[in-house]
Order: C-alpha cells, then sequence, then structure tokens
C-alpha cells in the first residue's frame, strides 16, 4: 500500500492545517490518501467538518505526544 | 574561491544577497567568496502598491525601481533566467546557455496567481496580483454604480491578508464614492472563519458585523459562470454576484515545477534551516518554500536575515549560526484611514490590536521605506 501524502502543518497559524490540506488536496488524484499533522487542537473540529460538508472521507483521527494526525481519502 | 548563487531578485533575493554583500564583505574583495544573483527581469516590483494601485492610490510608476540601483556594489548580477538545475554536481543553466556553478545555492524564485485553474476565474474576476489586473480592477471599481460584490479566496495564495484588506478598503472607496447603501458585500473564504489567524478571524467578524458585510466561511470555489453572474463552490453553495473580487490561487514558478523540485512548485524545505529537504548546500526563500507559512514579503525578509547569518557563517567557520523562528509581521489595512498588524511565529499566534491611523501612517511610510528595506538598511 502507498504511504499516505504528508500535510505537515505543525506549528502552522498562517495558512494552518486546513488551508494547508485543501492546497495538498488540489495537488492529490481521487482516491489519494492524505494525513494531516497538527500541532492546533482546533484542527481536529475544522478538518472533519470540511472533510464531510465537501465531501471527501474522513478516515481517522488520533492524537500522540500533542500532534493531531487526520487522515482522509479524496474522493472527487 | 566560495561561490554562492541566489536565483532571484524578488524581496527575499534582493535582501538576502545585499546582507550576504555586507556581512562579507572582506572576503569579497580579496577574492575569497562571491555572492551572484541570477534573476528574471532587470526591474524590481514592490508588489503590496499593487493593492492600492487598485484604488488610484499608487501610480504604476511608484511600483518600480531599477534592481541594480538596489544592490551593493560587490554583487554579481545576470538578468538572466535559470532554466534548468543539476543538484547533484552543483551546478544550473540559464536561458542564454550559460552554465554557472556553485558551492551553496539559494532558490526564490517566488509564486504566480493561477486564475486560469478555476473555470470562469481568469475572465470573470477582478483581483490585484499583477499591475494590469490592478489596473483593470481600478477601472471595475470606478465604473461600479451598485449591486452585489462577492470575495472569493483560492487556496494557497500570497498574503493572507488582501482578502480583508480589499473587504474594508473597497467599503470605504464606495462609502467615499456616496453609494454604499448600493452595494452589498459578500465575503467568502475557504477555511471555518474569517481568517487563517484565528484572532484575526475574530476580529474581522466584529468589523464585518458592525459594516453589514455578509460572508460565508467554508467555501472554495469550484467555478465562475460569467453569464448568470454566479459562482459555485466545492461544498455545494452558488452565489449571485454584480462585482466578482477574487483572491487567485497561486502556484510555483514554471522553473521549479519543470525541474520537478517540489508538487505544486514549491520546494520541500526545512522550516527552521531553510534547507532544501535532503540537499546541504542548497537553501530556500520565501514563497517558494513548502513551509506552511504565509506566503508574504516579510516572511521573505525574516528567512533572509536567518540565511545571511547561516550562509556567512558557513563559509567563515563550516556551520550554520542560527534557526528561523518562523517570524512574520503584516500590516492590515482596516479601510482606508485605519490598519492594524499582525506578528507571529511558529509558537506564538497574533494578538491583533484595535486599528488606529496612525498604524495606516506606519504601512504607508513603510510603502516609502520598502526601497530602503530591501537594501538592507532597515
Ligand atoms: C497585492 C499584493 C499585496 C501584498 N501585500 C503584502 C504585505 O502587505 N506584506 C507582505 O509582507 N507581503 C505582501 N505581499 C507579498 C509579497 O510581495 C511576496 O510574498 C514577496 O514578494 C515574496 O518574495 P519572494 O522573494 O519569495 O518572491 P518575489 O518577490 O516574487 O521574487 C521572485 C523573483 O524571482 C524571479 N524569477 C522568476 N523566475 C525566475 C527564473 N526562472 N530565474 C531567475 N529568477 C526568476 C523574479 O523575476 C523575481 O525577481 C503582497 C503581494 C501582493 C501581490
Amino acid at each position: 500500500m502507498n504511504h499516505p501524502i504528508c500535510v505537515d502543518a505543525r506549528n502552522s497559524f498562517c495558512p494552518g492545517p486546513l488551508m494547508e490540506l485543501i492546497a495538498a488536496m488540489k495537488l492529490a488524484q481521487i482516491g489519494d490518501e492524505l494525513e494531516v499533522l497538527s500541532t492546533d487542537q482546533g484542527s481536529a473540529h475544522d478538518i472533519p467538518e470540511w472533510i464531510h460538508k465537501v465531501g471527501h472521507e474522513l478516515i481517522d483521527t488520533h492524537e500522540e505526544n500533542g500532534v493531531y494526525h487526520i487522515r482522509v481519502r479524496k474522493k472527487k | 574561491m566560495k561561490k554562492i548563487i541566489i536565483v532571484g531578485g524578488g524581496t527575499g533575493g534582493t535582501i538576502l544577497a545585499n546582507n550576504l554583500a555586507r556581512r562579507l564583505a572582506p572576503e569579497i574583495a580579496s577574492g575569497a567568496a562571491r555572492v551572484t544573483l541570477l534573476t528574471a527581469s532587470d526591474k524590481h516590483m514592490y508588489q503590496p502598491g499593487l493593492l492600492y494601485v487598485a484604488f488610484g492610490r499608487m501610480a504604476a510608476n511608484e511600483l518600480y525601481r531599477d534592481l541594480r540601483s538596489l544592490l551593493e556594489p560587490g554583487i554579481v548580477l545576470h538578468v538572466d533566467p535559470v532554466q534548468s538545475f543539476d543538484l547533484d554536481n552543483n551546478r544550473l543553466q540559464t536561458e542564454s546557455g550559460t552554465t554557472h556553478d556553485y558551492d551553496y545555492l539559494v532558490i526564490c524564485t517566488g509564486s504566480r496567481p493561477n486564475p486560469e485553474s478555476i473555470p470562469g476565474l481568469a475572465e470573470n474576476a477582478n483581483h490585484v496580483y499583477t499591475l494590469e489586473a490592478a489596473e483593470k480592477t481600478f477601472s471595475s471599481l470606478q465604473a461600479f454604480t451598485g449591486g452585489r460584490v462577492v470575495v472569493t479566496t483560492g487556496v494557497p495564495h500570497k498574503c493572507p491578508m488582501v482578502p480583508l484588506e480589499l473587504t474594508f478598503m473597497m467599503h470605504d472607496y464606495f462609502r467615499d464614492r456616496g453609494i454604499l447603501d448600493q452595494v452589498e458585500f459578500f465575503y467568502t473564504y475557504p477555511i471555518g472563519r474569517l481568517h487563517s489567524l484565528e484572532n484575526v478571524g475574530k476580529w474581522a467578524q466584529k468589523e464585518f458585523d458592525r459594516l453589514g458585510v455578509n460572508y460565508e466561511t467554508l467555501f472554495n470555489l469550484k467555478q465562475v459562470d460569467g453569464d448568470k453572474g454566479q459562482i459555485h463552490s466545492e461544498e455545494g453553495s452558488v452565489l449571485d454576484y454584480d462585482l466578482l473580487v477574487s483572491i487567485p490561487p497561486h502556484t510555483g514558478m514554471p522553473l521549479i515545477l519543470d525541474n520537478a523540485l517540489g508538487a505544486g512548485g514549491w520546494i520541500p524545505t526545512n522550516p527552521a534551516t531553510l534547507q532544501m529537504e535532503g540537499r546541504e548546500n542548497v537553501f530556500v526563500l520565501g514563497d517558494t518554500t513548502n513551509i506552511p507559512i504565509s506566503k508574504a514579503g516579510s516572511t521573505a525578509h525574516y528567512e533572509a536575515e536567518t540565511l545571511g547569518e547561516n550562509l556567512s557563517s558557513l563559509i567563515r567557520y563550516g556551520t550554520l549560526a542560527s534557526l528561523y523562528s518562523g517570524k512574520v509581521f503584516c500590516f492590515i489595512e482596516a479601510g482606508k484611514d485605519r490598519a492594524t498588524y499582525a506578528s507571529f511565529d511558529y509558537k506564538h499566534p497574533p494578538q491583533p490590536q484595535p486599528p488606529t491611523q496612525m498604524i495606516h501612517w506606519f504601512k504607508l511610510a513603510y510603502n516609502k521605506l520598502y526601497w530602503n528595506s530591501v537594501r538592507g538598511l532597515l
């Protein structure tokens, strides 16, 4: 299995994790898996909200040593 | 002789070249070091001035200076764009066919607006990211007699403050023309608040509510239907517009894409050392990095200062001297005569203050002081 595309948005206030994910999604292919790394607690909520609204797939989210790992799949 | 080549004579490249020319003045004079700047134009543009061009408040000629006039005498300048890199052999080739070798390479070729990547955007929207577009926006604003103004923001984009600044400045512009009661503002933004910086977003929301600016968040532009005067979002919304003002999505430069140095034209870069991932002697600066940080002149400026210290230290002592802290400082125009600012780094979010006329004057002064800033005097 291919590794997910890593979107390392740790310590990013601006543009921040969701904006980084949106940019990375544009470059990804349908079916690709992306993993966002974020130190911003808000993104554990914001990213799933956007994924749901836009119609991509949320695979998993968990926290490890203060870093949120949010895995998603591009669906369209 | 140790050779440093800087590719790109914009904000980051010019500040770095001047910084190095001063730090390494003895080595340059003795022939022990050389700083070469390779760039695409003999003119240097003050890009933030484009925002004012769109309101008829700055003239095109105020935005440009001859690049040579901004550089320390010891710097070797070639206006000869780079075409290809051979990073394994520390060599590059320019469009004229000249080959240059180097000990240290710095890439800072910036970014460019790419409205063509969204169907209908280039044909139907105004923007301020080129001189031609900013002048056309001025004509559109002048010709506008009322209706719904929609502001839409693409991802990624350079200068994160432009969406808010354009909205506030258009508000005051239409108020001064006496047609504010005929204008409805509708601001859209890609993420779930009004600005990527949370505190700036909270402040902007209060200002928008006070001014009667409507907004929709989680709005990523999918296409523009110019015939119907509508925009469609990836999230399924449709909005009518009479005047469409966009912050187009940006991409890296063709040089970076053609040489496959990074997806989207953004080069994978270490956020602290600014080294290109996997390359010890290649550094990246400004908009060209893939660091999750604002694509702004101030970012390029602070990064250039770190690199100036590090490259001169590498040449003298063979070691890096300091790490980039993620420092960014951005003014935010909050109308035609009030401004605030955001200052932050990797660890500390900004705490925006209420806008004042004084900060607006600082910004106007900076529009002139920029020329000293790129010379490295500020
Ligand atoms: C409307 C607007 C408002 C802005 N407002 C602000 C603001 O208020 N505050 C702020 O901090 N920033 C602001 N910015 C952003 C700022 O101007 C940029 O982020 C900054 O210029 C980036 O610097 P850079 O050195 O990375 O790239 P640039 O300054 O864009 O320079 C890139 C250089 O690379 C050269 N080049 C391109 N291709 C090649 C090649 N193949 N070979 C050699 N050279 C090449 C170009 O000629 C150019 O000289 C604004 C920008 C705009 C457009």
